[in-house]
């Protein structure tokens, strides 16, 4: 059979293929700076947060021979830690003192058990003190009895691998015992209870967003241009506006002494002694972004309503459906598709929200962002904050993905 | 949308209730953002409506928190930081999200959803996990440079700064450039090409003409993603790179000052000023596409 071929004589279809690698490449060499860019700006970045999360290495690093003199040591029996480990934890210890480290471990270890910073912080003195050719054991027995008590021991081997899952139990409100995994007490559980606050707010922000969101897309949708141009001006003006610029007008809305508060008292509804409280708690948070986010539900739903011709709804009604059954069983299974890329966009920009919540939240209203910005900023529990961030990053990306599936990132449309 | 002449009680109320339940929404929307406007000039230091503002008597409104902000160092130190490193970060935005987008509209892109998903990314991501990866990831990398490179660490805040908003401004750019991209005309290159004009002369004689409503949409985009970023500045930066939305968080977050009234007074012109600008570009756009064949 003969082939085809070019002028040139090359086969047409080897001449094809490498036309089409040569545009791949061109393409991708295109690609390639922003790519490496954002790769290096944003993706790594993030990465290496991920790691902290089940980082470890500060407690084999900074008692390097008592980590491996544990590793012979089984905490089944009992049995306190022979001369050799204690001799092991006083070399260590002495190198740890002499470059500083070991309140950094002492504040590490204090994450899984309270008073390990104080008895870390202490020891810097002991260890000076200590003797050397008398059992190092009874000096450290006799320094803190802390140093005779089999949960410090415990401690030091669960937490002795290079990688832990320590943080994210934590996260989860869990705990490492010799005896396995176990939830904290009642008491004690906090940030399950948050993660679920965030979930539950970020829901009803999103529903409350539907409500209001869906008949302004419908008249945006249906009325005539000019006027739907002029109205989507009051949508796109908020969406445009400063964030803060829209968190201090309901933050000046909202005060006890605000406009609404003043306006309710003026129309007596509520008495001069009995103002609301609408901020610095969950209806502050809710109400404020809701307002924000608004513009993210409207956006897309409107894109869809538009798209659908009204003509569907006259023939409903013209084969006798009523008003309602023409709206939900012709027209709202066309707009679901608006719905889902709405209520996805909105519910994720929801559940990372920090500012807002930060702001007007006060103590109840706060998400799990500002909890991780906590960690950060005031109690220095870096491991905890990447912990809480991972869990919150994949929640997100799981929404992204089903997001990309159903709507498709490239059809995300803006203003 | 009118209503026929043969509707029913019931319908003529359920659509005059409509339009009043709409005409709440548009209310809810927009009432918070012109409220701050007048009280902005409010002559005292409360955060409300004054007698003396109600009955419209001039003693009621001054100018004075306008005087604070031009005349506080705090204020104007935030502003001059802002407005350094928007435009800064903007344009290495534009510039990579551009040719990107061209790459990225190429009828045969391999990983091309893949790709596409990772430069998104930073719109997605919240705000407080990027900040708290750029926090670690970017003091090294300031050490870094200042201790081995020996540069300047109050340059080196700032090139901190300016990168990591334009990494969170990207995704803007990639959207609203490859949108136009979807309606460019491919012979047009190829018309240029067959007249001997080389790929960079057809880029900027050609395809950049048409695609420019796109870029200077993005560049807004990024330039407002910059200029209102607080989460990433506040954990990235130091308190000498101070932003103009990092003052007004300190301001809400401990003593309220009337004057962030009006700050926020001044950035709303600012957005009905960008939003004009939009949607002037958007009608040249239409119009330009409408021209196009095909």
């Amino acid at each position: 059979m003969e082939q085809l071929q070019t002028l040139n004589g090359v086969p047409l279809k080897k001449q094809i293929a490498r036309a089409l690698f040569k545009q791949k490449v061109r393409a991708l060499l295109l690609i390639a700076p922003l790519l490496i860019f954002i790769l290096i700006t944003f993706v790594i970045p993030i990465a290496d947060m991920l790691m902290r999360s089940i980082d470890n290495s500060i407690v084999s690093q900074t008692l390097p021979q008592t980590t491996t003199s544990l590793e012979s040591w089984d905490p089944k029996t009992a049995q306190l830690p022979d001369e050799a480990t204690y001799t092991a934890l006083y070399n260590d210890l002495k190198q740890a003192v002499e470059q500083k480290n070991h309140t950094k471990l002492g504040t590490r270890l204090n994450y899984e058990n309270s008073g390990m910073s104080s008895l870390f912080r202490k020891v810097g003195k002991d260890v000076s003190k200590m003797k050397e050719g008398v059992s190092y054991k009874e000096q450290f027995l006799a320094a803190d009895k802390a140093w005779g008590d089999l949960n410090t021991w415990n401690l030091f081997k669960l937490y002795s691998p290079k990688y832990t899952d320590g943080y994210f139990l934590a996260a989860l409100d869990m705990k490492k015992t010799p005896d396995g995994i176990q939830r904290l007490p009642e008491s004690e559980r906090i940030y399950l209870n948050l993660f679920a606050r965030t979930i539950f707010m970020s829901l009803l922000i999103t529903a409350l967003c539907l409500v209001l969101g869906y008949p302004i897309a419908w008249l945006l949708a249906n009325l005539p241009m000019r006027t739907s141009n002029l109205l989507m001006i009051l949508v796109l003006l908020p969406f445009w506006t400063s964030l803060l610029v829209r968190t201090s007008a309901w933050k000046v809305l909202l005060q006890q002494q605000g406009v609404i508060n003043d306006i309710l008292v003026w129309l007596g509804v509520i008495s001069h002694s009995g103002r609301l409280e609408l901020i610095n708690n969950q209806l502050g948070t809710l109400i404020a972004m809701t307002h924000i986010l608004l513009p993210f539900m409207i956006l897309p739903l409107y894109s869809v309503m538009r798209t659908i011709p009204p003509s569907y709804l006259r023939a409903a009604k013209s084969l006798g459906a009523t008003d309602w059954t023409a709206f939900w069983r012709v027209y709202f299974p066309q707009t679901v598709a608006g719905i889902g890329a709405g209520a996805i966009l909105t519910f994720i920009l929801a559940i990372g929200y920090y500012i807002t919540p930060e702001l007007v939240g006060g103590t109840q209203g706060t998400f799990i962002s500002n909890r991780i910005a906590y960690h950060i900023s005031s109690s220095l529990n870096w491991g905890m904050a990447a912990a809480l961030g991972t869990i919150l990053l994949t929640l997100v990306l799981v929404l992204y993905w089903v997001y990309d599936k159903i709507v498709g990132i490239d059809k995300v449309k803006l203003g | 949308m009118n209503l026929p002449i043969y509707a029913s009680t019931g319908q003529k109320a359920w659509y005059y209730s409509f339009r009043i339940i709409c005409g709440l929404i548009f209310f809810f929307l927009i009432a918070p953002i012109l409220i701050i406007i007048p009280l902005s000039f409010n002559a005292t230091d409360f955060f409300t409506f004054t007698p003396e503002m109600l009955k419209l008597q001039p003693e009621g409104y001054s100018l004075k928190h306008y005087q604070d902000f031009f005349t506080n160092s705090d204020w104007q130190n935030a502003i001059r930081n802002s407005l350094k490193i928007a435009p800064v970060a903007t344009l290495i935005a534009v510039v990579l999200g551009t040719i990107a987008a061209i790459g990225l509209s190429q009828s045969h892109v391999p990983f091309r959803r893949a790709i596409m998903a990772t430069l998104i990314s930073p719109m997605i991501v919240p705000l407080i996990i990027s900040a708290t990866g750029m926090y670690f990831f970017y003091a090294r990398l300031g050490n870094y440079m200042v201790d081995s490179l020996g540069m300047n660490a109050n340059l080196v805040e700032y090139i901190k700064i300016v990168l990591a908003h334009a990494a969170l401004g990207i995704p803007f750019v990639i959207i609203t450039v490859t949108a136009t991209l979807v309606g460019f005309d491919r012979s047009l290159t190829r018309a240029a090409a067959s007249m001997g004009s080389g790929p960079v002369r057809t880029f900027f004689k050609v395809q950049m003409p048409l695609i420019i409503p796109g870029v200077i949409s993005g560049s807004l985009f990024a330039f407002i993603t910059s200029f209102d970023e607080v989460v990433v500045v506040m954990f990235v930066g130091s308190a000498k790179n101070k932003t103009l939305p990092w003052q007004m968080f300190t301001g809400l977050r401990e003593q309220i000052s009337p004057t962030i009234l009006a700050v926020a007074t001044i950035l709303v012109v600012l957005s009905v000023m960008l939003l004009v600008t939009l949607e002037l570009l958007r009608r040249r756009s239409e119009r330009l596409r409408g021209m196009s064949p095909g």
